[in-house]
């Protein structure tokens, strides 16, 4: 196992990469008038779950877009995922 | 370093993939059936698409030294239509004693559907009754979790599977856990977009161990890397490990697998 000054050493300008690609995309969104798509709905609450500590931030935010219901639906609704349950969003 | 790519989509693949594969140390490739990326419309669109994985692909691998293997079944995404599926199954067991067939795969869900489930049960009733192997692809996104705890659900009702011969596929860090709880093998597939990334992929290791699991790059039709096996490889040295670990992900991990199937025959030395 590496030590954190490892990791950083090995991820951090990635990371922040990334991160600034985040803040671009919201940028993007709001410049086009905002939203309140399900996605978008999805993605503020799993951007609020990288504060939380204990080292299961990648599931809890795998979790928040998931469809937590356990029945099989009736019939399949086409075959592609959008990436957010349109469900979890309270609406 | 000798590796094994165990989940691959060759057919949308170009030959200048096998000589990339060949290049970086592959030394087998197996292909579950799957989806085209378009409906066939009858159930003659798979018998020449079984021909193609068991008999073009073979000796389109054999030329980079690679070996070919498949797996047969109608995918989740062409299972919505019971009777399309059902003629497709009827296909398969006189396949099962084709030279280089390791099982029944990838079968599972898309949209978890009834359906979907209606066909995966009828496609793990036929590997227990032919004593197969069976590849799993678990849904996509926000049908994941939901899918893969569906489909962990059928294969324990079944009565007569044992986990130890099942391989879920397209795990990510919220199905890992139960997946291998369950006693199941657990496939992490390494994408560009979606499913997981390469750094991901060597997190979940370091945290569940490095026993029932392996890396595919999953490459198809879509957007994806036949390279990434080799890159997770470089990313394991990156952070340090040794070649002993990498090796048993890699190659032991795939060879064990699927050397329960009478047909795999890759030798993978010491
Ligand atoms: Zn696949």
């Amino acid at each position: 196992m590496n030590s954190a000054e490892e990791v950083l050493d090995l991820y951090f300008l990635e990371t922040r990469h990334k991160l600034l690609d985040v803040a671009a995309f919201l940028d993007r969104v709001e410049r086009a008038g905002g939203t309140g798509d399900f996605r978008m709905q999805a993605l503020k609450k799993a951007l609020a779950l990288l504060h939380e500590e204990g080292g299961s931030r990648a599931e809890a935010i795998l979790q928040c877009f998931s469809d937590p219901t356990r029945e099989p639906v009736d019939k399949a609704p086409g075959k592609g995922a959008a990436g957010a349950w349109p469900g979890g969003t309270g609406a | 370093m000798k590796y094994i790519e165990p989940h691959a989509h060759m057919v949308s693949r170009t030959t200048d993939d096998y000589e990339k594969l060949a290049f970086a140390g592959c030394i087998a490739v197996c292909e579950p059936a799957f989806w085209a990326g378009f409906d066939r419309s009858s159930a003659d669109g798979f018998r020449d698409y079984f021909d193609q994985l068991m008999l073009h692909e073979p000796r389109r691998a054999a030329s980079y030294g690679i070996d070919h293997y498949c797996w047969l079944c109608i995918n989740p995404k062409e299972a919505e239509d019971l009777a399309l599926a059902r003629e497709v199954i009827a296909l398969i067991p006189e396949r099962l004693t084709s030279p280089t067939v390791l099982g029944i795969g990838e079968i599972g869900l898309n949209k978890n559907s009834r359906n979907e489930l209606t066909i995966l049960e009828e496609h793990i009733a036929l590997a227990a009754a032919h004593e197969q192997l069976i590849l799993v692809h678990t849904p996509h996104l926000e049908d994941k979790y939901k899918g893969t705890a569906l489909t962990l659900d059928a294969l324990e009702a079944h009565g007569s599977i044992r986990p130890e011969r099942v391989i879920i596929d397209h795990v990510e860090e919220h199905t890992i856990g139960m997946v291998l709880d369950r006693g199941f093998w657990a496939g992490m597939t390494l994408y560009p977009d979606s499913k997981c990334s390469i750094p991901r992929a060597v997190d979940m290791l370091d945290r569940y161990g490095i026993d029932r699991i392996w890396m595919n790059s999953a490459c198809d039709w879509g957007v994806s890397n036949p390279m990434a096996v080799p890159r997770a490889v470089l990313e394991m040295k990156r952070r340090g490990w040794d070649a002993g670990r990498i090796r048993k992900v890699v190659l032991e991990n795939p060879a064990a697998f699927m050397s329960q199937s009478r047909h795999f025959h890759t030798g993978i030395g010491t």
